[in-house]
């Protein structure tokens, strides 16, 4: 498939929202088991909703980069029933609208007293917190099933492609929370930076195994049952048209073999590899150090990205074989 | 219920375009259209079109045989492209399943085109919403032609009479008794989508001709000059005499 730059950015970008979302409630419910110290709502968890909101809504604007029309988006909800794609468009500003209150019930240290526990502080923004954390993994579902859910798309077609989407995003979002609690709470540096290292080795992991899923993958179709003629040799003389069509631009990566390759290692080292090694580095509290690996491991998701929609090898494919 | 669809018959097809360029005609003026076309009489012209003929060499030289192949979509009866689409834009109609888009609600996020395994459907870079073949629904139901003239643009226009058209689900009309009785096949069955086109196979003819058969045994006007042993026996004709 072509990689197409809005859905790069849309799925990274909404990717490290959820998951610095769910670093940020991760706190809150160690904290509310008295595992580890409380943070300040404001300067804390208020700024962090509003900064994960600002990473969602960049997913959202990268998004409309997508469409054709983009005024008319919202008939998208509706067939939510069968498409994972309205469910996904649902999901995001659902999550969204989530973050917010959660973000606000912090802001104002709302509480509700709904267990009739008054030692029980903080029962509204748990309460939030758990539906958006709900929220969220429904979102990274149903991004994941998007692809996942395309059966002929023989890579994304399995359900590790939801399992990635969750832990890249995942290790995205808690190394920038890594990078946050610089700043904002020093004393959650090792916290994050020790789970930012294992969901991102568990996450290579999962990566790991599509990329060898894939090596190995048996196509279904073949050009005999594309025409329909049992021969065994078939050579296209002419895709009808010379100038290419939708066909040949939206299908192809259009990348060289070598240049295809390399962006497999590439992200393969900045996504997992420089990361981890920056943060263990950078467990002392080295802002540089941690700034660094945030930014790597967020570049090195979009080179991911971009072989991720490339790998992907359509049936339509057998139709244009002299492209 | 109905399923009008294409039968293609890749015997006669000749890979003339004619279809696709009546294709391109009828429906960049109806109600499909206008189809998008860029640098049209430029290097590199590219554009929007529902058909495509295409050209496959079968077999090792000098053996070989050459395929038209003409493409567009299959108005599956399990069409993949339906459920996926977020906006309902993209339908099959229940009166005659027919695979159509309503430009209206459509919102340019080609997913649907990432659905159909045969690559049938073209996003048009102009008006930036989906386009497919509407089997000409904008002609064949068209009360003011003439009944034999409410098929689609590229069966009418096509001269080999490659493309028949009609219901499948009828086991009695033209299109059924050509995939029974001439073996009429679908693309890619391993997807389940059930297309509703079929193609028609190529077959060889042969003639065989006996030796006999190419001069004339019985040599009435002495053409071939063939003189047959005549009997030394006495024959009717010398005992007439
Ligand atoms: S051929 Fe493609 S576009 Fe047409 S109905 Fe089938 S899946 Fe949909
Ligand atoms: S491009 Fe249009 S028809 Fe296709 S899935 Fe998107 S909204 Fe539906």
């Amino acid at each position: 498939m072509h990689p197409a730059f809005s859905v790069i950015f849309l799925t990274t970008l909404i990717g490290v929202g959820q998951g610095f979302f769910l670093a940020l409630f991760t706190v809150e419910s160690y904290a509310t088991l008295k595992l580890i110290p409380q943070q300040d709502h404001v300067s804390f968890y208020a700024l962090g909703s509003a900064i994960s909101l600002v990473f969602l809504i960049g997913g959202l604007i990268a998004s409309i980069f997508h469409l054709g029309h983009p005024e008319r988006a919202w008939r998208a909800i509706v067939q939510w029933k069968t498409s994972w794609l309205s469910r996904e468009v649902i999901a995001l500003p659902l999550m969204m609208g989530l973050v917010f209150l959660y973000g606000v019930a912090h802001f104002f240290n709302l509480d509700v007293n709904f267990l009739q526990l008054p030692e029980f502080k903080g029962q509204l923004t748990l309460l939030l917190g758990i539906l958006t954390t709900i929220a969220t993994f429904a979102l990274f579902i149903c991004t994941g099933m998007v692809y996942a859910g395309i059966k002929f798309l023989q890579e994304w077609a399995n359900p590790i492609t939801v399992v990635n989407y969750i832990l890249l995003g995942g290790a995205s979002g808690f190394c920038f929370a890594t990078l946050f609690a610089v700043f904002q709470a020093p004393d959650l540096v090792l916290f994050y930076a020790g789970w930012t290292v294992i969901i991102t080795i568990v996450a290579l992991i999962t990566r790991g195994f599509s990329l060898y899923r894939n090596a190995r993958l048996k196509y279904s179709s073949n050009i005999q049952s594309a025409i329909g003629i049992r021969h065994t040799h078939i050579k296209q003389k002419a895709m009808g048209f010379m100038g290419g069509s939708f066909n040949t631009r939206e299908y192809f990566h259009h990348a060289t073999v070598f240049l295809f390759k390399s962006i497999k290692w590439i992200f393969l080292i900045l996504t997992f590899l420089i990361p981890t090694v920056l943060l263990l580095m950078g467990l002392n509290g080295e802002k540089n150090l941690l700034i660094a690996a945030f930014v790597v491991q967020y570049i090195g998701l979009l080179f991911e990205r971009w072989f991720f929609f490339a790998q992907a090898n359509h049936p339509q494919n057998l139709y244009y074989q002299t492209v | 219920m109905a399923q009008l669809a294409l039968v293609i018959d890749l015997n006669v097809c000749v890979g003339c375009h004619a279809c696709v360029t009546s294709c391109k005609e009828w429906n960049t003026s109806g109600q499909a259209g206008p189809m998008f076309d860029d640098r049209p009489y430029d290097e590199n012209p590219t554009g929007t079109f529902f058909n495509r003929v295409q050209t496959y060499e079968i077999g090792t030289f000098p053996n070989t045989e050459t395929l038209h192949f003409p493409k567009s979509c299959l108005h599956c009866e399990e069409p993949p492209c339906v459920p996926v689409c977020p906006t309902g834009a993209s339908y099959k109609r229940t009166e005659d399943g027919i695979v159509l888009v309503d430009y209206n609600k459509c919102i340019g996020c080609k997913y649907c085109s990432w659905a159909c395994p045969y690559g049938a459907r073209e996003f048009d870079e102009k008006q930036k919403v989906m386009k497919k073949c509407t089997l000409c629904v904008d002609r064949i139901y068209d009360q003011n032609l003439p009944p034999n003239e409410r098929k689609p643009a590229c069966v009418m226009s096509c001269p080999t009479s490659a493309r028949l058209f009609g219901d499948v689900h009828d086991p009695a009309s033209e299109v059924s008794l050509a995939i029974r009785e001439r073996g009429g096949y679908q693309l890619m069955p391993e997807w389940g989508t059930k297309p509703s086109n079929h193609y028609l196979p190529r077959r060889k003819t042969h003639l065989r001709i006996h030796e006999d058969e190419l001069v004339r045994a019985d040599n009435p006007l002495k053409k071939e000059d063939i003189r047959h042993e005549t009997s030394k026996e006495v024959s009717l004709d010398d005992w007439l005499m």
